[in-house]
């Protein structure tokens, strides 16, 4: 296991130099710079302005420059808000993408495991079909179409919460957000819940534990529920990601000051620093999600548990 | 008490398929008494299994019982879930074949089996482990405590047997019913847990119904006996009237299919070539496979799957090889066919070294080394009809072949193995697993080979179709020429094929000898042990004999003892054997890797006399 586990870590190093890498110069190869405006800058001006963010040097020095401010924990000064450095701004935005994002996670899996685990113990009922025809509809609307539906009919038809807005935090503001974030990873989670829900149920190990007389919520419980929640475990990391990105959308569609917001309009104005600063750092998160689920994995199989 | 302990009156069990409804068990009646075996044998698709499912409301969902089934006073098919609950794992409990797949791998041993004290008995914490582990110590586990912290997969197979049994005995229950128990295990570990139930039966007084496809299981075991052919009652009657005097036909058939490790199978033919140059001459072979390392800085182990191993096969022989799990039995017909890599050593087929051989020139020699699987459904390609893949072969190495002439080779062949040459456009699905053994059989036939590996080629088939699989070898081994190397674990096959036997454990071979030798005087503690554990359907024989069988199981084989492989397992062991590594060496007719042969030859001798 701790063999495992180092491996794991270190496998995680050149996945990120990697994602760096690709992040660094793709960005730079788009058309257009930090300092292009509609009305042009002097030249003079212009060069001095690229000569104080090194942005005169080559590329690869640049780099290897970055990389070394990196590898000291700074993510350099954002070149559109002049005044803060890039991990200000994250410092400033990620508490909000996290509330959001965490929320989303615990409603997706709360809804969706348990959804899942009732069709499946009504396999083929209408129940079953009924849930499993939400959760196909639920993946197939993607969420910016999802978004302005919600606020179209709960904010400014029936006027039960606001359109958008972080109102600092208040759960009224937070609802709409968390829910359209969460739907599609509801609908995931409840139709690979039920698929191994299922598989698990019909295993000689489920007759066994019929056959020695135990109650059917008992056999649920302590017998299907672990291993039908493998699958799920394991899809924890790709579901993160699918919340960062997604929280990318929801922030700017209900105007929230999370990261997501940072990130778009770091892009949109060629923010070298601030878009490098913010894939870096959700990069490095969802690798380590992915270590931790791993390792959730490694605690719920006993037989990987005990690989050497 | 008087009376049955379970009186079962006209049982149905029905499935409602797509494809109409399927009578699986057709108005049974049958009574077990208290303490008493009821031994329930059967072919696949008799029903045996189903009907001891209905039973306890364990059919899958779309089957139904009928009839009645009275226990202990209540009628087990009216009972709704929760009594039914009640009686399930209490008052009857039921252990299936597969020990790995029916605990569950997830939970540790100890928690599957407070499941059961406490939804039965009201036990938890340490009470309940308590009573685990005095359990467990019952079944001979010992080292109960720790054994309740262990998840399956860190358990042996016969471990894990043990632990179900145990599971389901927590409650004492008064009827236990056994599916195919000692089906997935190794002989000498079959012949422990046939031991061990009966111990437990005598201790507890437990009634039991042991369903099984193999007669000879049954033959020392049970009071009384059920055979079932296609959902029905075929005959019932004591073991002696079963064995000695069945009046069914079914009954003499099956019992006429039946291989028997205490008689010779027919005669095996002369070899026609004897002091011609050998087939196959394998020189200190070695087969090793690379393993994941243990711990942070370890380096990746060699589990050595056969060791220094050494044999020649003239043009017609049969060698049988025989072996319990991991003895590297298959892994050696692998390394012949060239199918894994020898790590050291030779194989030379036709005076040729396959493993020098290029590409194109190894491929080319395989139109004479040929090999048939033990899983005929699954080694087949569904996705291709019968005719393709028996033809197959022949777009390989004639490829000029006309397609007439091909299909025309093909029906030829088919006809030969005993199928309808009109069927050739179907898919392997559509047959029987004989059949589908017989299109496989064919496969390997159709470019004329030399050599056939078959590497546990009947195992899975039932016992009267294994009878006709095995006749059409050895008369398709006459009228072809051919040589087979038969892999098996079951003795009584290997000897009714064999003209010599290879026995190995752990990668090295034990004993070699003619069949009749081996059988008939065996030398190796080991094969004189796999001899003793092995049933035999005779119900007199096996109840006098006495089962001295194995302590303990088959150890890893990427830690083998040092010395003589066996010695941890050998009633003879001495100092010796842990020092130093038997050789191969001729005793009489047989060659015997043992270094006290000749001392436990003399000690038999004399008890003998």
């Amino acid at each position: 296991m701790l063999r495992f586990t180092i491996q794991r870590l270190l496998t995680g190093i050149p996945t990120l130099l990697v994602l760096i890498a690709a992040a660094f110069f793709l960005i730079r190869a788009a058309p257009g710079g930090p300092f292009d405006r509609e009305r042009d800058l002097p030249p003079e001006i212009e060069a001095n302005l690229r000569q104080a963010y090194h942005l005169d040097e080559p590329l690869v020095r640049q780099f290897g420059r970055y990389l070394g401010n990196l590898a000291r924990g700074d993510f350099g000064p954002s070149l559109q808000y002049r005044d803060f450095s890039v991990t200000e701004l994250i410092r400033a935005g990620f508490p909000v993408s996290l509330r959001i994002g965490a929320l989303a996670m615990l409603l997706a899996l709360l809804a969706g495991v348990s959804a899942g685990a009732w069709a499946a113990l009504r396999q083929n009922a209408a129940s079953d079909h009924l849930v499993m025809a939400a959760a196909m509809t639920g993946i197939s609307i993607p969420n910016f179409v999802m978004a302005p539906l919600l606020v179209l009919v709960v904010a400014v038809g029936l006027g039960w919460l606001p359109a958008g807005g972080y109102g600092g935090g208040a759960w009224r503001h937070l609802v709409l957000p968390v829910i359209t974030l969460a739907l599609p990873q509801v609908a995931y989670l409840a139709r690979l819940t039920r698929a191994s829900m299922i598989e698990v149920l019909s295993s000689p190990y489920i007759r066994t534990a019929r056959a020695q007389g135990l109650s059917p919520g008992r056999i649920l419980l302590q017998h299907a529920l672990r291993p039908a929640l493998l699958p799920v475990v394991s899809y924890l990391g790709p579901a993160i990601a699918a919340l960062i990105t997604g929280s990318v959308v929801i922030e700017q569609i209900f105007g929230l000051p999370g990261i997501g917001r940072f990130f778009v309009t770091g892009a949109l104005n060629r923010d070298y620093t601030l878009v490098m600063g913010v894939v870096v750092f959700y990069g490095t998160l969802i690798l380590l999600c992915n270590f931790l689920v791993d390792l959730v994995y490694g605690l719920l199989d006993p037989r990987i548990r005990h690989l050497p | 008490m008087s009376g049955p302990l379970l009186d079962v009156t006209s049982l149905g069990v029905r499935f409602d398929t797509p494809a109409g409804p399927l009578q699986a068990v057709r108005s049974l009646d049958f009574a077990v008494a208290p303490g008493e075996v009821l031994g329930v044998v059967g072919e696949s698709g008799s029903g045996k299994s189903q009907a001891m499912l209905a039973l306890l409301g364990l059919l899958a969902a779309n089957g139904r019982a009928s009839g009645r089934a009275l226990f202990e006073g209540q009628d087990l098919l009216a009972l709704d879930e929760a009594r039914l609950n009640r009686v399930r794992g209490s008052r009857i409990a039921m252990i299936f074949q597969d020990p790995m797949t029916s605990l569950n791998p997830y939970l540790a041993i100890g928690a599957q089996m407070a499941l059961v004290l406490r939804a039965h008995r009201g036990l938890r914490g340490r009470e309940a482990a308590r009573e685990a582990g005095a359990m467990l110590e019952s079944v001979g586990i010992p080292d109960a405590g720790r054994r309740l912290r262990q998840y399956p997969h860190e358990l042996s197979g016969g471990m894990r047997q043990r632990v179900m049994i145990a599971t389901a005995l927590l409650c004492r229950p008064s009827l236990l019913i056994a599916d195919e128990p000692t089906t997935a295990l190794d002989v000498t570990v079959q012949a422990q847990i046939l031991e061990l139930m009966q111990t437990l039966r005598a201790r507890f007084g437990t009634a039991i119904i042991l369903i099984t496809h193999d007669l000879a299981v049954v033959a020392g075991l049970a009071d009384r006996l059920l055979v079932m052919q296609q959902g029905e009652c075929r005959e019932a009657g004591s073991p002696e009237e079963i064995f000695y005097a069945p009046r069914e036909r079914y009954t003499r058939a099956l019992l006429a299919a039946v291989p028997r490790l205490d008689r010779a199978g027919p005669p095996a033919p002369p070899l026609r070539h004897a002091g011609a140059a050998p087939l196959l001459q394998v020189r200190g072979l070695r087969v090793g496979y690379p393993v994941l390392a243990e711990g942070l800085f370890g380096r990746k182990r060699l589990l050595r799957a056969v060791e220094d191993l050494s044999f020649e096969l003239a043009p017609g022989e049969v060698l049988g090889v025989v072996g319990e799990s991991g003895c590297g039995k298959s892994t050696l017909g692998r390394a012949v066919l060239q199918l894994v890599p020898a790590s050291a050593g030779s194989v030379s087929f036709l005076g040729r070294d396959l493993g020098q051989l290029e590409r194109a020139a190894l491929d080319a020699m395989r139109r004479d080394l040929q090999v048939v699987f033990q899983d005929p459904l699954a080694s087949l390609d569904p996705r291709m009809t019968v005719r393709d893949i028996v033809a197959e072969p022949l777009e390989t190495f004639e490829p000029g072949m006309a397609e007439a002439e091909r299909s025309n080779q093909v029906a030829e062949m088919l006809s030969r193995v005993g199928l309808d040459p009109s069927h050739m456009n179907r898919y392997p699905h559509q047959f029987s697993g004989g059949q589908c053994q017989r299109v496989a059989i064919a496969r390997a036939l159709i470019t004329r080979p030399k050599l056939i590996v078959c590497d546990e080629a009947v195992s899975a088939l039932d016992v009267s179709v294994r009878a006709q699989i095995l006749r059409l070898l050895l008369e398709l081994r006459r009228l072809l020429d051919l040589s087979l190397i038969f892999i098996g674990h079951d003795l009584a096959v290997i000897r009714q094929v064999s003209q010599r036997v290879m026995v190995m454990y752990l990668g090295r071979v034990m004993e070699m000898a003619p069949a009749g030798e081996l059988f008939g005087q065996p030398r190796h503690p080991y094969t004189r042990a796999l001899l003793a554990a092995a049933p035999v359907p005779d119900p007199r024989l096996e109840r006098s004999r006495p089962r001295v069988g194995l302590a303990g199981e088959v150890p890893s084989p990427l830690a083998p003892p040092d010395g003589c492989v066996f010695r941890t397992r050998c009633p003879h062991a001495r100092e010796i054997c842990a020092a130093q590594v038997p050789v191969l060496a001729r005793h009489g007719a047989a060659e015997v890797a043992c270094h006290r042969v000749a001392e436990i030859q003399e000690s038999a001798l004399e008890s003998a006399s």
